[in-house]
């Protein structure tokens, strides 16, 4: 008799107005399976999730349950046939208790009022099902994140689901907690059921998964058992990189980069800054006139850094200081007044204001400086936007164009120009070049390099490594929130990059 | 991955016109309705009519003003009319101390009302909306108990009248005080940097946070300026009545002002928002509520009227965002 897999997708094809999050993927999950699937931001994911749980409707391909084919309309129809998603903001009842929230939606009857006594009773079976030991009666706002995790999944096994996806299980969890959920995943897993499992951390992969699949925008790239996979092979398929070829040369208008030796004192010096388990203890320097280039997955803690340093997030503990003095980390007032400069990543979210112009757009750090007497100086604002709308050359028909009209490239070119306003000594870019067509991404890596010339310190994030190793004097490499190493001049290659983002254990250097 | 823009590229980039094309569609309108009232209105084209319809406006204008401010930060006050009447009582019980005290005192507790409104908003991210209802709900009460538990507290002192009945050159000095109010605000908004600030914050609070604006600040001030301009409203109003009449003053008044705001032109979503298109849709609304008393249009019409001119108004703002 033919092995029926327990859940297919065959060549599932998902459009949103033009653009293509998922292309023809393939997904196959067995019985008893622990399945991971992995990819960088939109990689297709989600998207995927929400095609199998039937929250997205698919625009082609097919959906195979035990071998059957079936349709889902709605989350509730795919939970009706067993498949259930268990995400990471749980949503569940604060105010009810667990054997409410457990069995909400399906509470046994009898005599058409709720059977409370059978109700705790059979809750109390599915959690001893998993291993657990929680009260049925205790209200879930008093239980530890952890439990409300367990107890999501709970409810998921109730429903009957053979199939059940976890997204982000561990993200609000200490490391106790994920032992726990390893061992309910392992119970799922002799029970017959079949787990999707989500996550960057790759030491949660490796632990409780068998197989993993890759995707990259929006692609199927691979489906390969873990065990017979090496870390770095992993990362290769996740960025796209031939194990191999990392050495190739590529095109990045930085050219070649020099090499900078830390003469002087250091510019900016972080200490342990220390932010929940995002950010656990990291230190850094960078110099005058140095590119500090960072690297690291998803979720590695690099964003988070950025923000400590620039005080637009409070830290546990932690210190900076720019040229021997240290900052007050209050806010990112304090920050700018000190002489930082922060390029967010997502330019819509935190950059721009849409209603504005590039004009009002540009000057909106500067503003005290062009202002007297409370009024805003028309001139010196044209003054200061004709200026850097020449030197950077920003492509809009004048500085009252809106900036919502401009290209990805030159909204980019605003922003940095409303940093380059403030005259400040250390610019923090937050991936510069995302989003943005090759002419203009080659305009602003030359513009970074020019600055760091003219003895600007810059810390560059980004997620390409020819960026990267082009770019920078220096590489940090981000891991799990922590600084997994550090790599000179000579060192810093694509392939010791891969590698110290996915190494077993942080090393100092590579 | 392949860039887009964000928009698409319009044949007038840089022109200003679509963005205001809500308040020259206000202004039209307001214009209409002033023609067809002066034709077929008796009585109406007159110049004390226009003068009484001036100083009718007052109150509401003033509001409106603070609440396009409160809006282009993305919020609301819904509490207006509450701090109207708390201004008033406070006022009318300090008479006895001179017109001046009163005023100040007055004033000052309607600052303090907006002050607290904001500090609870900006420091605790609760949402406007819920903010200013329970002040609307708890202010009128407040008024109330001060006013000795809702009693009409009349007074005479001609000092303090003066600021609602008083005349200077045969301009009443409600007239002249909105002028200066509304002129000064127009400034505001558009020259200084606070003005910026506000606009930013409502643009998009994160990149406003991350380029050195003080969000808690700026939010705590629109609303305290938001409470001065009801105060000052309130205290206009009981001037010209000489009374302080605790469960009258000001009732339902944010529903106007909301409805001139946004008749004008300002976004509710807030980062847009125009001073003179909230006068022009004040107008409206008053024009509206006078020609239809002298016509003998019953009130009910004219809450119909103008709920129907919001709903065409905010039909016309919708359609226009999403081109």
């Amino acid at each position: 008799m033919e092995h029926t897999p327990l859940l297919q997708m065959r060549k599932i094809r998902k459009v949103f107005s033009g653009v293509t999050a998922l292309d023809d993927v393939d997904f196959t999950l067995e019985a008893g399976e622990v399945h991971s699937l992995v990819g960088e931001n939109g990689a297709g994911k989600s998207t995927l999730i929400k095609v199998m749980t039937g929250a997205y409707q698919r625009d082609g391909g097919e959906l195979l349950l035990h071998g059957r084919p079936v349709n889902f309309r709605s989350p509730q129809e795919a939970q009706q046939s067993g498949v259930v998603a268990v995400y990471q903001e749980v949503n569940l009842l604060m105010f009810r208790t667990v054997a409410e929230n457990i069995y909400l939606g399906r509470e046994p009857r009898r005599l058409g009022l709720i059977d409370w006594k059978r109700m705790n009773r059979e809750a109390r079976g599915v959690l001893t099902g998993l291993g657990l030991t929680i009260d049925p009666k205790a209200v879930l706002g008093s239980l530890s994140i952890a439990s409300r995790q367990m107890i999501a999944i709970a409810r998921g096994v109730s429903l009957g689901a053979k199939v059940l996806v976890l997204d982000e299980p561990t993200s609000s969890l200490t490391e106790h907690e994920v032992t726990l959920l390893y061992d309910v995943v392992g119970r799922l897993k002799s029970q017959g059921t079949g787990v999707v499992y989500i996550s960057h951390r790759f030491d949660e992969l490796y632990a409780v998964c068998d197989k993993v699949t890759v995707l990259r925008d929006g692609k199927f790239i691979a489906t390969r058992p873990l065990d017979a996979l090496e870390r770095i092979d992993l990362v290769c398929l996740m960025l796209g990189k031939e194990r191999s070829s990392l050495e190739k040369k590529g095109a990045t208008a930085f050219g070649d980069h020099h090499v900078q030796e830390m003469t002087k004192e250091p510019l900016l010096v972080a200490e342990d800054l220390t932010r929940g388990r995002r950010l656990r203890g990291v230190s850094l320097t960078a110099g005058h006139g140095e590119i500090l280039g960072m690297a690291g997955l998803l979720g590695s803690g690099r964003t988070e850094v950025a923000r400590a340093v620039f005080g637009a997030d409070e830290v546990d503990k932690g210190k900076v200081f720019l040229d021997g003095s240290q900052l007050k980390l209050r806010s990112p007032r304090d920050a700018i007044r000190s002489g930082l400069a922060f390029l967010s990543e997502d330019r819509k979210a935190e950059g721009i204001v849409p209603n504005w112009s590039v004009r009002e757009n540009m000057t909106l750090a500067a503003l005290p400086s062009l202002t007297s007497l409370g009024v805003v100086s028309r001139t010196k604002q044209k003054e200061v936007v004709d200026k850097f709308m020449n030197r950077l050359r920003i492509k809009a028909s004048s500085g009252d164009q809106k900036i919502r009209e401009l290209s990805g490239g030159n909204q980019q070119k605003v922003l940095i120009a409303r940093w380059l306003c403030k005259n400040p000594k250390f610019l923090i870019l937050d991936e510069p070049t995302r989003g943005i067509d090759i002419g203009a991404k080659g305009e602003i890596q030359g513009l970074i390099n020019e600055l760091a010339a003219g003895g600007l310190g810059v810390l560059m994030i980004s997620s390409e490594l020819e960026e990267l190793v082009e770019g920078s004097d220096r590489v940090v490499v981000m891991r799990d929130g922590e600084c997994a190493a550090e790599l000179r001049s000579a060192q810093i290659s694509a392939d010791s990059i891969v590698k110290a983002m996915a190494a077993d254990s942080p090393a100092e250097d590579l | 991955m392949a860039e887009t823009l964000t928009q698409p590229l319009s044949r007038n980039a840089g022109s200003s016109f679509a963005d205001y094309a809500p308040t020259y569609g206000a202004a039209a309108a307001l214009v209409i309705i002033v023609l067809l009232n002066g034709f077929f209105t008796p009585n109406f084209a007159d110049i004390d009519n226009f003068r009484n319809i001036l100083v009718q406006v007052t109150p509401t204008m003033l509001v409106a003003i603070g609440m396009t401010f409160v809006i282009a930060t993305g919020g609301i006050d819904l509490s207006v009319g509450s701090v109207m009447a708390v201004a008033s009582a406070v006022a009318a019980i300090s008479l006895e101390f001179g017109a001046l005290p009163a005023i100040l005192l007055g004033l000052i507790a309607a600052v303090l009302l907006g002050a607290f409104n904001g500090w609870l908003i900006a420091s605790f991210n609760i949402q406007p909306i819920i903010v200013t209802l329970a002040l609307l709900i708890s202010g009128r009460g407040v008024a109330q108990v001060i006013s000795n538990g809702g009693q009409l507290i009349p007074f005479s002192d001609p000092a303090f009248e003066f600021i609602g009945k008083g005349s200077v050159a045969s301009v009443p000095m409600p007239i002249i005080l909105m002028t200066v109010i509304v002129g000064v605000a127009a400034f505001v908004l558009r020259a200084t940097i606070f003005g910026r600030y506000v606009l930013a914050v409502g643009g998009n609070e994160r990149a406003a946070h991350l380029s050195g604006v003080s969000v808690v600040g700026t939010k705590i001030t629109v609303y305290a300026l938001s409470g001065l301009l009801a105060g000052a409203a309130g205290l206009i109003y009981t001037a010209r009545l000489g009374a302080s009449d605790a469960s009258q003053v000001g009732l339902n008044i944010e529903l106007d002002a909301i409805a001139a705001t946004v008749i004008g032109g300002t976004a509710l979503s807030g980062g847009k928002s125009t001073v003179v298109g909230t006068v022009v849709g004040a107008f409206i609304m008053q024009v509206i509520s006078t020609s239809f008393n002298m016509r003998g249009y019953s009130y009910p019409y004219s809450l119909v009227t103008k709920a129907f001119i919001i709903l065409f108004v905010v039909y016309l703002q919708r359609t226009r965002s999403q081109g």
